[in-house]
């Protein structure tokens, strides 16, 4: 289990250095001046410029560029925007926003696709599972732009339950519809997982075992049951939490919260490499780590795996 | 039909009313059919047996014969759908189960009837230890703290002859051999004390030496416990040892009932020649094993008449017109088949 912990934080090391990379020569390639308008109707003077320049080494390869990042990087050094603002400033506050946001839609999405699931895996054919297939089928197919702004404009403007904006303090309340329209999609996939593993393992003997046992139906389904369908439910939760961070983008800006998909558009459209590449390098960080979490977390739930 | 000897009972175990009879379980002319898309297939149309306290009845039949599904209706875990019960009684101390509420049969099952499965990699569940599954029992049915579940456990593992019971307590199904894993399977069965056991072919999974350790620890528990042992299988070579009685299956009725030497020394059914025949001997080593001619019948579509009769070497037109009831013939013994009396005394 050690060493297999260890190997698997050792794979790290290569996928970090090849997104990271990645990442950085994405926008380096971007065409574009990033003094465009900076300095308003004029054209900047020379002397800023050059100053510029200099300071973010723009007249080097990427191979420099990337170098020096990646060395500022390990020091600790996210580096700083055109505005000279911290970028870990910026991650400081965006990112905790943007985590919030992400982990109330995992719990919705967990909390109300698990149940979904189970029910209807119980019962497939009846009222509940024709809704429920329906329903998900609707949130899967629809954008969540679609979902974000009809709910906001429901909710929000027409029958006025919600504030139709998140405020800054980030309460939880404020978070249960953005929540939702972040997890839809995920949640009616969740639903559809669980539905199908529970219906299968269902007619198992081991349940069969169960019942013949004389336990109680709750403790068929809770224990016997939940236990041995929840391995793909678990997979596509865990991979979700990086997913739902990521694409949190749309959903921040319908609500207009302040995360990291507003933080990093902004980055995009000015060239800022230091900055876009630091989001993300914190994004696939949180898609690594909670992959390694999955995995461990396999072996808890079922015996049979063992990672030597 | 005059020389068929008609006792007080002319079915064993049925009495027609439902009242109690003192039986420890009894099946009476249950009907099961299985509802599938391409039609419905008649599995029991009619099966009744019984076992009391202390005895071992052996069920045997080919696969199809339903002698399993006959095990998961009184277990009450039989598949609904496609299975549905539409006729008959499962008598338990005289109560009709199938007239129970869910809660009143959930009560029964592991105390009052407990079954044990075939394959018992299967049957545990693989995310639990072993010793949880035994001492979920305890602490679910006898509400028994963690601690005291565990010792009564580790108990029942070192019952049916698990070594260091104690440090295989805390092991997965999958960690143990297949001998040792039905040997749990036993140990969780018999954990509520049942007063009846059904095993459902407990041997087939096995290598055949530990065929012989399974069968006799089974008959063992059933000696020390004195249970009612309904034994399932299709092997007429494990039962001659263990049972009493011996109920044979063929497309979903019971067409021969008798006790072993009987069933052996003169069959009363041309099925259980048959089946009698095909045993392999070792005096006849190298010839061709014999083997019932044809199939089993379709259940969708049971041919009229005895349904063993297009497989019968004995079958006449008669076999062809009219179904055999499960007389007596004999002493404490029944056959279903027109010739009955014939087969019981030829020489």
């Amino acid at each position: 289990m050690g060493r297999y912990l260890l190997r698997r934080l050792l794979q790290l090391v290569p996928v970090f250095i090849g997104t990271t990379f990645l990442i950085y020569w994405l926008v380096w390639s971007v065409p574009g001046d990033p003094f465009a308008g900076k300095c308003g109707d004029r054209r900047c003077p020379d002397a800023y410029i050059n100053f510029m320049t200099e300071k973010y080494q723009l007249d080097e390869s990427i191979w420099v560029q990337y170098a020096t990042y990646m060395k500022n990087l390990f020091q600790g050094d996210f580096g700083s925007t055109w505005n000279n603002r911290e970028v870990a400033d910026i991650i400081a506050t965006a990112y905790p926003n943007t985590l919030k946001l992400a982990l109330v839609a995992l719990l919705i999405e967990a909390v109300i696709g698990l149940s979904a699931g189970v029910l209807t895996g119980l019962r497939r054919g009846g009222f509940l599972d024709n809704l429920v297939l329906v329903s998900t089928l609707f949130l899967i197919a629809l954008p969540v732009f679609v979902v974000g702004f009809v709910l906001q404009w429901l909710l929000g403007v027409k029958w006025g339950i919600i504030n139709p904006t998140v405020s800054n303090e980030m309460r939880l309340s404020e978070l249960i519809v953005p929540g939702f329209v972040l997890g839809s999609a995920s949640m009616a996939y969740v639903a559809r997982v669980a539905r199908t593993s529970i219906a299968e393992n269902r007619r198992a003997d081991y349940v069969r075992t169960a019942i013949a046992k004389g336990l109680p139906m709750r403790r068929v389904v809770g224990v016997h049951l939940l236990r041995n369908s929840l391995i793909p439910v678990v997979t596509l939760l865990g991979t979700d939490l990086g997913a739902l961070m990521g694409g949190a983008i749309v959903t921040e800006g319908i609500f207009s919260i302040n995360g990291i998909g507003r933080a990093v558009l902004r980055a995009i459209v000015t060239k800022e490499s230091a900055t876009v590449v630091s989001i993300v390098v914190v994004l696939v960080l949180v898609y690594l780590l909670m992959n390694l979490v999955v995995d461990l977390l396999y072996a808890a739930l079922d015996p049979r795996i063992r990672y030597e | 039909m005059s020389d068929i000897l008609v006792t007080e009972q002319s079915k064993p175990g049925a009495d027609g009313s439902g009242r109690p009879s003192g039986r420890l379980l009894e099946v009476e002319d249950l009907r099961v059919e299985f509802r599938t898309r391409d039609g419905v297939a008649k599995v029991i149309n009619g099966v009744t047996y019984h076992v009391d306290a202390g005895e071992t009845l052996a069920v045997l039949g080919e696969s199809g014969s339903g002698k399993s599904v006959t095990a998961q209706t009184i277990m009450g875990i039989l598949d609904t759908p496609p299975g549905f019960v539409t006729g008959g009684q499962v008598r338990f101390h005289g109560k009709d189960m199938l007239a129970m509420s869910a809660e009143e049969r959930r009560r029964i099952r592991g105390e009052g009837i407990a079954m044990v499965f075939q394959d018992a990699l299967s049957a545990l569940n693989p995310v639990f230890t072993v010793g949880f599954q035994i001492a979920e029992q305890f602490r679910v049915r006898r509400g028994l703290s963690r601690a005291d579940a565990k010792k009564r456990a580790i108990e029942m593992l070192d019952q049916v002859k698990i070594p260091n019971a104690k440090g295989r307590f805390s092991n997965y199904p999958h960690q143990f051999s297949g001998g040792m894993r039905q040997r749990a399977m036993i140990a969780m069965s018999l954990a509520l004390d049942p007063e009846v056991l059904i095993a459902d072919e407990p041997t087939t999974a096995l290598d055949v030496t530990v065929q012989a350790q399974i069968m006799d620890l089974l008959a063992e528990m059933q000696r020390e416990r004195q249970m009612g042992l309904i034994l399932i299988t299709h092997d007429l070579g494990v039962v001659a040892d263990v049972a009493d009685r011996i109920a044979v299956m063929y497309a979903g009725r019971i067409v021969e009932e008798a006790n072993v030497y009987d069933l052996y020394a003169k069959p009363a059914h041309p099925y259980t020649i048959g089946l009698i025949d095909s045993i392999p001997r070792m005096d006849e080593k190298g010839q061709q094993l014999r083997t019932i001619k044809g199939l089993p019948p379709n259940l969708m579509n049971i041919p009229p008449g005895c349904p063993f009769n297009p497989r019968c070497p004995m079958a006449q037109p008669v076999c062809r017109e009219k179904v055999p009831p499960l007389l007596q013939v004999g002493v404490s013994r029944a056959s279903a088949c027109h010739f009955a009396e014939e087969l019981v005394n030829r020489d």
